[in-house]
């Protein structure tokens, strides 16, 4: 099968942040940045589904600045065959731009199947794949918790609060990953020295109008610091007491 | 003055609380542009309609209602299609939508198809001359964002809880309309699996109980579900690891990779409260943690903590919930 993926740049999740000067941003000094969380799910369910196939193609996309080329070369080395890096000097806050940008070049790819992330961990917004979709008029699944294609033929689970919805899709479809589809190997030596010779192309993103601006990034209050009520059993009762009067929950 | 659309979520005949969240949100928002009306779309299987006054009573001036038996289950994208239809039929500032997993599915294709900046997952609204300005917690809740978004009208999600659904009686007006169907290949819903019954989703929940590792086996969150039980209503939620080990099923993971949940009330029992957990129930309003290293870092988020062994505390716990509760009803 051909299969696209999109990947984003983004910090590790597990950083302690700090608010650039610009007021308007993190401060990105000293971050250390991978490909996304379900954007690297992503990766590897394709990496899968072409392995079980015996054969295809999975192309990486990335748009941002010259330092995304990092991602890419990360996913070749997990296997991915070529990349193609959409140069743009910043990543907008807008991901229906990002969205036209990536379609614009996806339309022409013949790809059976493009994958997403659910969303990324600094916009946690879940916007671009199902965009992508609706604007290259594709089927659809958005946050696939499980995926199989057989016969040509597309299988997912969705969650929904408190159900499940399993769903068939022809091809081709644009899914985009929830945890759970596949877990993301790590590369191998072999796979990072091969991915140094694998195409990575590079051209300007067609990012028309943006109109989502980040006008203020700010940390959230802290919460006030914890207190321990006591030890083991002998605790509840001025816990039960507490929830009553102070909390008002009981 | 302007007007603005919100899609009234419904699930199996009834509305979902996003439903009226984001009724009050679009109330909030109209009223901000100097008063427009609310006008809300309600999609669903036939019969749905007798829902629209209680859109009403939460601030809708018109409800429009398209009825097919296809919307039985999540037709999304026909649902998509109906909603960009009705907003491109009326001029409207915004579309407002909750950030639940359909809304999350609609938003970005209803925003596609109205060509509309889109933000999601949003918690606070301003509205100023050509520009809507929204709050949203990004980088999993670590950070929070304010966006501005130009343009004559912007798809705006909700977050879950972030709203209080308020009365605001209006006579609304009900108004029938019809179902667009998709027009590109679809998607086909073979079955829906229902979770577990009688328990709140975790969304909506005021309480919820949610255990870790420290749990030791699958059996004893049997524990975890009589606490629930005893609180009433409470919803159970659980770590990565506990449905990594396939203890609980990975609906029920809350944090970075799961579900984002705001209740009145969370009880982490034997959760170590790795940042990725925390990142999911950080804005609760009481957190109660029960683990027995008294250097856990949940320790450090909970309003009250118990230093000790769950499986001791938890059954204590229970009774003493139960006795608290008696003759509350
Ligand atoms: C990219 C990424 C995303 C992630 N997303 C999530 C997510 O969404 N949600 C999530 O939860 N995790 C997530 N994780 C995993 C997270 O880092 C932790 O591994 C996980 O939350 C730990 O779960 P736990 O607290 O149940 O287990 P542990 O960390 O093993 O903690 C168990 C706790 O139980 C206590 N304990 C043990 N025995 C007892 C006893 N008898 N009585 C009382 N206390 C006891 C221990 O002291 C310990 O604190 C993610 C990780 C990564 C890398
Ligand atoms: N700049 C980008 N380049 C490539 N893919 C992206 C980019 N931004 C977002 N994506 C993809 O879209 C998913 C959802 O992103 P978002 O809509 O921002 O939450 C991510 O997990 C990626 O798969």
């Amino acid at each position: 099968m051909k299969i696209a993926v999109c990947i984003k740049r983004t910090p590790d999740s597990e950083s302690r942040f700090r608010i650039a000067a610009s007021g308007a941003a993190i401060d990105e000094t000293g971050l250390k940045f991978d490909i996304d969380d379900f954007a690297s799910y992503a990766v590897e369910a394709a990496l899968q589904l072409n392995e079980k196939a015996g054969g295809g193609e999975t192309v990486v996309y990335a748009l941002g600045p010259d330092t995304v080329q990092e991602s890419l070369r990360k996913a070749m080395s997990m296997g991915a065959d070529r990349a193609v890096h959409l140069k743009a000097d910043a990543v907008p806050a807008d991901g229906l731009a990002i969205a036209k940008a990536l379609a614009a070049e996806l339309a022409s790819g013949g790809y059976d199947l493009i994958l997403f992330g659910k969303h990324a961990f600094d916009s946690s917004a879940g916007v671009v794949g199902t965009a992508v979709a609706e604007l290259l008029g594709l089927p659809c699944v958005t946050a696939a918790s499980e995926l199989k294609i057989e016969n040509g033929a597309g299988m997912a689970r969705r969650e929904l609060e408190g159900s499940a919805e399993m769903l068939t899709f022809p091809l081709p479809a644009v899914i985009t990953i929830d945890e759970g589809v596949a877990r993301p190997r790590y590369p191998s030596l072999k796979g990072i020295m091969a991915a140094k010779k694998k195409p990575l192309e590079s051209k300007p993103a067609q990012l028309g109008a943006v109109r989502v601006t980040a006008q203020k990034a700010e940390l959230p209050p802290e919460r006030p610091a914890g207190r321990i009520v006591g030890e083991g059993v002998t605790a509840i009762p001025e816990l039960v007491k507490l929830l009553q009067n102070e909390a008002k929950v009981l | 003055m302007a007007n603005v659309l919100v899609f009234a979520e419904a699930r199996g005949g009834e509305l979902r609380k996003i439903a009226l969240e984001a009724v009050t949100a679009a109330r909030q928002l109209a009223d901000a542009t100097g008063g427009g009306d609310v006008h809300a779309l309600l999609v669903g299987a036939p019969g749905i309609a007798a829902k629209a006054t209680q859109l009403g009573t939460y601030g809708a001036d018109v409800v429009f209602v398209a009825e097919g038996a296809e919307f039985a289950t999540f037709a999304r994208e026909s649902v998509a299609a109906t909603l960009a239809e009705r907003a491109k039929a009326g001029s409207y500032r915004a579309v407002v939508i909750g950030f639940s997993a359909q809304g999350r599915d609609l938003g970005p294709r209803v925003a596609a198809k109205l060509d509309a900046p889109i933000a999601s997952d949003v918690t606070e609204i301003a509205a100023s001359g050509d520009t809507l300005t929204v709050k949203h917690p990004g980088y999993a809740n670590k950070v929070v964002l304010t966006l501005v978004l130009s343009g004559p009208m912007a798809v705006i999600s909700v977050r879950p809880s972030a709203f209080t659904a308020k009365e605001n009686a209006k006579a609304a007006r009900v108004e029938v309309v019809a179902a667009v169907p998709a027009s590109t290949p679809v998607v086909t819903i073979t079955e829906v699996k229902e979770g577990a019954k009688g328990r709140p989703d975790l969304g909506d929940a005021p309480i919820i109980i949610s255990g870790g590792r420290g749990l030791k086996a699958a059996e004893n969150f049997k524990l975890v579900e009589d606490l629930a039980d005893a609180f009433g209503n409470a919803a159970v939620g659980a770590t990565r690891a506990v449905t990594d080990d396939g203890w609980r099923p990975h609906s029920d993971q809350i944090g970075q990779t799961g579900r984002q949940v705001s209740p009145q009330l969370y009880v982490a029992v034997g959760i170590s409260g790795a940042i990725q957990h925390l990142a999911g129930m950080r804005t609760s309003k009481t957190i109660v943690a029960i683990n027995k290293d008294k250097e856990a870092p949940i320790f450090k988020v909970a309003d009250y903590g118990i230093v000790g062994d769950v499986l001791e505390v938890l059954p204590a716990f229970t009774a003493a919930v139960r006795e608290a509760r008696k003759g509350q009803g």
